[in-house]
Formats: structure tokens, C-alpha cells, sequence
């Protein structure tokens, strides 16, 4: 997958076909789309973000980074990069602590365990706005069947007027679709652990739990990393279905992110240079991610 | 296993039930409430045990829709999504089968240009460069069309890679082979790469079938009509902001039917799906 062994290294093939045209034709599909809808669009951000145009768009002028000032001075800004780093926290601990639970349990050679795993894993297919819909009707205040519980085991609860109630929604359903994912991974990454070294350990007359923190879990390290990326980066994108659906980014804009955020300003229109600036910044904290995530997995090539 | 611990089986079934509760529960709970009817639900008397109403309801979802605000029946949506879906996986395999067979089995100058240009899009969802797309799809005139919906998420590399991987991993003695029987790019192609292909393509297929089906922003975005949405765009318009409005068996049915075709796809096809979902992600 890492694109380490380009070049002209060994990863070429030696036979190849002789042709001048056809290699052009293949490629222009695929070139013509990406261009078109992805690099076209992405230079329409970063140029627009550093224009500012007059209210009436008649005339725009070219202010350099006065429209990143602008964002990233704002305090609602700073407020929702805050807000989204602390969701994505959240609802990766939550997920990945549960799942990993979940997956250990299910590597033991138990009866039923394909039947499980079954269970676990298909919440996976279920799509971001259907989650929301989900648990807006479990825990709607005054219909929801949890919300019931809630309320006679005396606990006030009315996410559509309090922030932090509804932000907990949101984490929790985030959360609930993300375990499917997290238990794939480390299932695999459970499985790919050789059984000699952990019966090697029994044999020392290490005790299951002294076996997990000292030898399973240092040896999924890996696998826990590149989930953590990745949970990190689904609950910057993939909730967006979730908070649409669930509290469209109320009360009071606690549940806003920043995805959210790009696309409500987007609707009220208006300005054009701010939006651009805040995509902008998006795809920075985006490719830092990616480009975190492809350390890892050089180093993982390497081990 | 190292030892046999029955205390240790029996705590993990314990685990297992109450993980595959916590996964079960919320959609159990929408199934139920998809088969009874409007009134109760809205009083707050669901019953926790299947109604009398699913053949009423889920006919009403399919072929009359909710009587909220988006009056659109759902087998409509369900057949946008499906659309929507096949286009984004058939045509994303299509495009990128072709292009990593020219990366691969050619040179030609600009070749690993062109093979950067394509990986870069792997770090940039649709969601950071929304507006101008949307822009863009706009002055194409494509806006509430198959095309609008599917081609901007087309646009990405994760396909093009894997099948690059793949064809560095076929040994290059059948390529000797086939051209000794006389074979140009297209009959090996044809005949030799695309059958050796086959369970990358399904596996790549049921991951890009899934995502696709469950896009929601963008579809959000473009599709203004009320024939053109999509089933998860539809079913966020069906929430009314007051709840005596919202035909919550109606919106449960709808949540079902959204979700059975990709949890068919997941279930029935466990291993290609695990397979897939494993390779693309690396």
C-alpha cells in the first residue's frame, strides 16, 4: 500500500507491453475524473480562501491570509476545533476500548463464536444518518424507550435543551457504529499474534490478564495505533450523518464540528473567502493525519 | 489455546452477549416500533414485543411514503440509492482496473506522475472540498442526476492502489506465456488479468457497494428533488421538529429498509467483506 518501493526499485515489472497511445487512453478515465472533481475543486478552495470578495461580488480582491485571520480568530472557531477534538477522543476511547474488550473475548476458542462475530460485525453496514435516526428515537425525551428509564431512574434528561446531553448522544451513537470496525481490526490483529509466544508466557506461569498487558496488547500496538487514526478521522467525517440527523448541531451549537460547520456556513452563503479558508484548514489537518498514518505504516513494512 | 478455564469461557459468553446486546438493541428496537402503530408510539407506550402493523406500515413506507414533510415513497429512494451505489462501485472498479494495468504493465513518460496524481486523492475525503464541488457539479449541470451523485465519488485512488499491489504480485512468466501464444494488452488483460482479479474485484466491490450506499452529505448537497433523493437523505427529512408530527413507525421502516442491503451484503458475504475491508484501509 505504501508507495515505498516506487521508482526504480525492485517493485517493477521487467516484462511490459510496447505501446505509445494506449497507456494514455487507459489512464484518461480515471485522470479525467480526478481532475475534474477532485484537483479542480481543491484549487477553487485554496484560491478562493485567499480572496475577498465585495458584498455584492462585483469585485474581489487578493488579501493574502486575512481570511485564515478571520476563522481562526473567531472564538466559535476555536470553539468547534476544540469540540471536535474532544468528540473524536471520546468517541475513539470509548469504541476501541469496548471493541478491544469484545475482540479478545471473541479470539477465545468459544462455542458459537462465528455466531458472535456475525453479531458484532454487521452494525458496520449500517450508514451514519440511519445510526442517528437510531438513538433519536431511543433516547428521544418524550417518547424514546431509554429516555423512559432515564427519567424514572430520576435523572433529568433532555438532550434538546442541554448541550452536554446532547453532545453525550451524539458520542454514544458515534461510538456504537464504530465497534463493528475497531473489533474487525483487532480481531485480525489478535489472530496475527504467533500462539507460541503467548503458550511460551502460560508456561513461565503467566496468568491470562499479566499475559494480555505484557505480551498481547504491546504486540497489537500496532493495529491500536492505526485504529486510533482512523476513529480519529471518522468522527471528524463520518458523524456528520449522526449530527444532522440526531441534533443538526443544537442546542445552541454544542454538537457542532467542524465538518458541520463548513457545511452550515456553506448554506447561509455569503462568505465565500471564510468557507474556502475553513476547508483549507480541514485538508491541513487531514493530511497531517494521513501523512501520520503512513509513518506507521512504513514503520509496520519494516518491523 | 494455552489452558481450558471455564470460568474464563463463561465470563467471555457473558462479554460476548451483553456486546452483541449493546450492538442488537437499537435496531431490534426500530424493527418493533416499525410494526406498530403512529399513536402509540407517540404517547410513549411502544411495546418492547413485535405489533400487528408491518404489513400496513412497510406498505406505506414502499409505495406511499410519510405523510410528513417529504411525501416521496421510499422504493423510490431505495432504487436512487441502489443506483447510486452500483455506479459508485462498478464505475470506481472500472476506471481503476484500467489505470493501474497502464501503471503497471506499460511505460511511458509521465507514468509516475500520473500514478502520484491519483495517489494523492487518497488523503482528501469529499467533505473538505464540499462547496466547490458541489460548484463545479452545478456549472456541469449535473445537479439531481445519477451522474452528480456517483462521479465526484468516484474520484479517489484506493481502488487504483490495491490493483497496482495486486498486479505486482502476478508472476511475470504469464505475461512471457501469453505473448508467446501471440496475445496483445487486450487479450491479456482480458483473458489472464481479469480472471486472476476476480475476488479482489468482489471484495472491493462489496466495500465500495457499501460506502456508496451509505453516502449522506453529498447526496444532501445536490439532489433538490424530491425523486432524486437518496433513502438516508430521505429519512432525515421524514423527522418532523415536533414529535406528534414524526410517523415514527414509518421512519423505523424506513430505517430497516435502509439498512438491509448492506447488512445483507456484510453478512452473507463475510469473507470478502473482511478481505476487503482489511485491503483497503492498510
Amino acid at each position: 500500500m505504501a508507495p515505498a518501493h516506487d521508482g526504480r526499485g525492485v517493485m517493477q515489472k521487467q516484462t511490459v507491453f510496447q505501446s505509445r497511445l494506449l497507456p494514455y487512453a487507459l489512464v484518461a478515465p480515471q485522470l479525467a475524473i480526478v481532475l475534474i472533481f477532485f484537483y479542480w475543486p481543491a484549487a477553487q478552495a485554496v484560491i478562493q480562501s485567499f480572496l475577498l470578495q465585495d458584498a455584492f461580488g462585483l469585485s474581489t480582491s487578493f488579501v493574502w491570509f486575512d481570511n485564515y485571520k478571520d476563522v481562526l480568530g473567531a472564538s466559535d472557531y476555536f470553539n468547534t476545533i476544540v469540540r471536535t477534538f474532544v468528540f473524536s477522543f471520546l468517541i475513539a476511547i470509548s469504541s476501541l476500548s469496548l471493541a478491544l474488550l469484545l475482540a479478545v473475548m471473541a479470539d477465545k476458542p468459544l462455542r458459537g463464536s462465528a455466531l458472535y462475530r456475525t453479531f458484532l460485525i454487521w452494525p458496520y453496514a449500517v450508514a451514519p444518518p440511519v445510526v442517528g435516526v437510531l438513538w433519536v428515537f431511543m433516547l428521544n425525551p418524550s417518547l424514546g424507550v431509554l429516555a423512559h428509564g432515564l427519567r424514572a431512574m430520576g435523572f433529568d434528561w433532555n438532550p434538546l435543551l442541554d448541550g452536554n446531553q446532547a453532545a453525550s448522544l451524539i458520542i454514544l451513537a458515534a461510538a456504537w457504529k464504530q465497534i463493528s470496525y475497531n473489533f474487525l481490526f483487532f480481531l485480525a490483529g489478535l489472530q496475527a499474534i504467533p500462539s507460541s509466544v503467548i503458550e511460551a508466557a502460560a508456561i513461565d506461569g503467566a496468568r491470562p490478564a499479566r499475559r494480555f498487558w505484557t505480551i498481547v496488547f504491546p504486540l497489537l500496538s500496532p493495529t491500536i495505533f492505526f485504529l486510533i487514526v482512523i476513529n480519529i478521522v471518522y468522527a471528524f467525517f463520518d458523524t456528520f450523518g449522526i449530527i444532522d440527523t440526531i441534533t443538526r448541531g443544537g442546542p445552541a451549537n454544542s454538537t457542532v464540528t467542524l465538518v458541520y460547520k463548513v457545511y452550515e456556513d456553506g448554506l447561509l452563503g455569503g462568505n465565500l473567502g471564510g468557507s474556502a479558508a475553513q476547508s483549507v484548514i480541514l485538508m491541513g489537518i487531514v493530511i497531517a493525519l494521513t501523512a501520520i498514518q503512513f509513518r506507521f505504516v512504513e514503520r509496520k513494512v519494516n518491523y | 489455546m494455552v489452558e481450558r478455564r471455564r470460568f474464563g469461557n463463561i465470563f467471555a459468553h457473558v462479554v460476548l452477549c451483553i456486546g452483541v446486546l449493546i450492538v442488537a438493541f437499537p435496531i431490534y428496537l426500530a424493527f418493533v416500533a416499525s410494526t406498530q402503530d403512529t399513536a402509540t408510539i407517540a404517547n410513549g407506550q411502544m411495546s418492547l414485543l413485535p405489533g400487528g402493523h408491518f404489513l400496513e406500515t412497510y406498505y406505506k413506507t414502499l409505495f406511499i411514503g410519510s405523510s410528513g414533510t417529504t411525501r416521496e415513497p421510499v422504493s423510490v429512494m431505495l432504487f436512487n440509492s441502489f443506483v447510486m451505489a452500483m455506479m459508485i462501485a462498478v464505475g470506481k472498479i472500472a476506471i481503476s482496473i484500467i489505470s493501474a494495468y497502464a501503471i503497471v504493465y506499460f511505460r511511458f513518460p509521465f507514468r509516475m506522475s500520473i500514478f502520484w496524481l491519483i495517489f494523492i486523492t487518497l488523503m482528501l475525503p469529499v467533505e473538505v472540498r464540499i462547496y466547490p464541488t458541489y460548484k463545479i457539479v452545478a456549472d456541469l449541470h449535473l445537479l439531481d442526476s445519477y451522474a452528480g451523485l456517483s462521479l465526484p465519488l468516484i474520484a479517489s485512488a484506493t481502488a487504483t492502489l490495491l490493483f497496482r499491489q495486486f498486479f505486482m504480485t502476478v508472476p511475470d512468466e504469464l505475461l512471457e506465456a501469453s505473448r508467446i501464444d501471440g496475445a496483445g494488452p487486450f487479450r491479456f488483460f482480458w483473458d489472464t488479468l481479469l480472471p486472476l482479479s476476480r475476488t479482489n474485484m468482489a471484495a472491493l466491490f462489496v466495500i465500495l457497494f457499501i460506502l456508496g450506499w451509505n453516502q449522506y452529505l453529498w447526496p444532501l448537497l445536490i439532489t433538490t428533488r424530491d425523486d432524486m433523493q437518496t433513502v438516508q437523505t430521505g429519512i432525515r427529512k421524514m423527522i418532523a421538529s415536533s414529535d406528534a408530527l414524526t410517523e415514527w413507525p414509518v421512519v423505523m421502516a424506513t430505517a430497516i429498509l435502509a439498512m438491509l442491503p448492506p447488512v445483507f451484503i456484510v453478512v452473507a458475504m463475510q469473507k470478502l467483506f473482511v478481505r476487503g475491508l482489511v485491503e483497503t484501509e492498510k
